[in-house]
């Protein structure tokens, strides 16, 4: 398949959730080989209402809903894309990957490399993930780092309508294994969106806003909560860029890197536990970097805390970074360094 | 076996359990809806009978593994109302001091070793709990509740299949209530009844009617007497329905408002009701819905009072201290 890049496009305003739904449909009008597999995804129409109305437009066969078996799912993926298929599946939450994780880790990721590069798995799995909506602990987590671990498999974290479109089409075109996690909180988020069914490149990161005092990095809901701390740290006379990575494996590390050097100072913010989070991936990264050199202060991790998500709603905020942590952390570090 | 309509004390307790449920669960529905609750909600209204029927059949120190659904099991079991709703309250008082919520809601107290966000989670747990059981030389039982979705997870084969070898003290009670969110029982198994499936473990299986709380009082009860024999589990099939959505997304569009209409008027506390007219009066039985509501609107006021959970301690419940 031919991708369109950077073609100009018109836009118009959808959510998140129907950007994705776009995409989906693009896919499989274009794709014959492309097809979902899920639970509740086709009368039901999703359990956030991603897929729709989409089993009225490609039918049962094609919008597929599955018992509740998430390893029979994903196993039946990679069959499925061994034997010359594009599936996508939509794991309901994505803690429920759990259930799925022999056939994510031990055969969609390794088997393209076991078997010398003689077959390809190309699946996506799309997943929500994240906390916010009072779902409680087993229903709420970030896995990110969980998947970014193993070799073989791609992981995306779409922050904008825009890029869960753009980068799910480049997931499906992917001849690999994409872990797509999407966020709860952003399904009903609105933004410009291209018609043209452009493709974002798997492993760039995004530069969302350019400021000379720190890097703020951030995946996931955390952009948008960066970009609003940006704001108000310029009213404090702080300047910052918020950089968003959106593939996570493969990472694309010189960007952050040649803003750093630029800053001197690096903030990393995720939603997920700190302890082995992506973050400290890319502190690595920065720390191993020609950044070093360059470095005003100590790198600076704001993450979640090192606990299960809790279901009352004060302690699940007291549990994830918000705006006022952000701007806290970014201002001690640009104020003390 | 007992027969629970003739007796006055098993009547009256079934009774109150199934209003107890019922009444508990319509308060929530409503403060749900009124915005007072947070987080999602998945209610068991027209399945009282399977958690009423199947509890009566057990004793003080068995346990239980529970659902998503579990606020029926919970209550069945005797936990306290009170510290019930001040966990859906988001209260520090409540079961699980407001890290819970509604689909992790369990008395340790009363045998619940849980309920469950994981379809089929519990299956294998009451396994190992009923191993522990038989390792420790004890005369319990531990009962697994599911739903009809749970049968198609690996964990439900794995955990019946290690019960069942093991001869354990175990009772599997799926709770068929026709659908697993949208997706109907026949689109999601080939075989015509689920209890089918304990021929494929060598485990006696049943399929009873889940809206009469004496039919699964009689198959429960002959399964836990099984398994405190040391006679192995067996898996029994409760039929029954659930009035309600899923759970707070749900649009009904998989399924028809006759079909709901035709399973309310299977209701299983007024089928009960009609049953025990000659064991109970009037007054009675409508002492037993009155006693429920005011039980649940008695939790209510002392939730509310409560005092929020606090963000302060969170970080020391994720671990147990060494005692
Ligand atoms: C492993 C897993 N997969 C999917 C879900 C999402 N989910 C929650 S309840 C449910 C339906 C469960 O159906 P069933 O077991 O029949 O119980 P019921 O809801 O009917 O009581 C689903 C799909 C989940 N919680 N856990």
């Amino acid at each position: 398949m031919t991708a369109v890049t950077e073609a100009a496009t018109a836009t118009r305003t959808l959510t998140y959730a129907e950007a994705v739904r776009e995409a989906l449909a693009q896919a499989m009008t274009a794709d014959e080989r492309v097809f979902l597999l899920g639970e509740d995804i086709g009368t039901y129409g999703g359990a956030f209402g991603v897929t729709g109305d989409l089993v009225h437009s490609f039918g049962a066969e094609r919008v597929r809903d599955t018992p509740i078996s998430e390893l029979g799912i994903v196993g039946a993926a990679v069959g499925a894309a061994l034997a010359g298929m594009r599936p996508v599946v939509e794991i309901q939450f994505s803690d429920f990957t759990a259930q799925a994780m022999d056939q994510i880790a031990n055969q969609a990721a390794k088997i393209h490399f076991m078997l010398g590069g003689a077959a390809n798995v190309p699946l996506v799995l799309r997943a929500p993930g994240g906390s916010g909506t009072g779902a409680a602990a087993q229903h709420s987590q970030s896995l990110e780092a969980w998947f970014a671990h193993v070799p073989g498999l791609k992981v995306v974290m779409p922050s904008t309508p825009a890029d869960a479109k753009a980068l799910l089409l480049a997931a499906i075109d992917d001849p690999n294994p994409v872990v797509v996690l999407e966020h709860k909180l952003l399904y009903k988020e609105r933004g410009p969106v291209p018609e043209a069914g452009t493709r974002a490149r798997l492993g760039e990161t995004a530069v969302r806003r350019t400021g000379e005092d720190l890097t703020i990095v951030a995946t996931g809901v955390m952009v948008s909560r960066a970009l609003e701390a940006a704001d108000q740290l310029a009213g404090q006379g702080i300047q910052a860029s918020v950089l968003d990575p959106r593939t996570l494996s493969p990472l694309d590390d010189g960007t952050i890197v040649n803003s750093v050097v630029t800053t001197g100072r690096a903030l990393l913010v995720q939603e997920a536990p700190k302890t082995a989070g992506f973050m400290a991936e890319v502190a690595a990264r920065i720390g191993e970097s020609r950044a070093f050199g360059h470095l005003r202060a100590p790198i600076g991790r704001l993450c979640g805390l090192d606990v299960p998500i809790p279901y009352a709603p004060q302690l699940e905020r007291a549990a994830v970074p918000q705006v006022a942590d952000i701007v806290r952390e970014a201002g001690e570090l640009v104020r003390r360094w | 076996m007992m027969d629970l309509h003739k007796d006055a004390g098993a009547a009256t307790e079934i009774l109150r359990t199934m209003w107890t449920i019922r009444r508990f669960e319509e308060a929530v529905d409503d403060m749900f809806a009124r915005g007072l609750m947070h987080g999602t909600m998945h209610l068991s209204i027209g399945q009282e009978a399977v958690p009423a029927g199947a509890c009566h059949a057990l004793a003080e120190g068995d346990y239980i593994t529970s659902t998503h659904r579990g606020h029926g099991h919970c209550i069945a079991r005797g936990a306290r109302l009170d510290a019930m709703m001040a966990e859906l309250l988001a209260k520090e008082t409540g079961y699980c001091r407001g890290r819970g919520g509604s689909m992790h809601i369990a008395d340790v107290a009363t045998g619940n070793l849980g309920a469950n966000g994981i379809v089929a989670g519990g299956v294998p747990i009451a396994a190992g709990a009923g191993l522990a059981i038989r390792l420790r030389g004890q005369d319990r039982v531990a009962v697994s509740f599911f739903g009809d979705g749970a049968v198609n997870e690996g964990a439900w084969h794995e955990g019946v299949n290690l019960a069942a070898i093991w001869d354990l003290p175990v009772v599997f009670v799926c709770e068929n209530n026709q659908y697993g969110m949208s997706m109907s029982v026949g689109k999601a198994a080939k075989v015509e009844r689920l209890a089918e499936r304990a021929a494929a473990y060598g485990i006696p299986g049943s399929t009873v009617d889940g809206n009469d709380p004496q039919a699964v009082y009689d198959a429960v009860a002959e399964a836990v007497h099984r398994a405190r024999a040391g006679l192995g589990p067996s898996l029994v099939e409760a039929l029954t329905y659930r009035w309600k959505g899923h759970s707070k997304s749900d649009k009904n569009l998989y399924r028809t408002r006759e079909e709901i209409e035709g399973w309310r008027e299977r209701d299983p506390i007024t089928r009960f009701e009609r049953a025990v007219a000659g064991t109970l009066t009037d007054s009675e039985i409508a002492g037993c819905r009155e006693q429920a509501r005011d039980r649940v609107r008695a939790a209510i006021r002392t939730a509310h009072a409560a005092p929020d959970a606090e963000a302060a301690t969170l970080t020391d419940a994720v671990y147990a201290r060494s005692e």
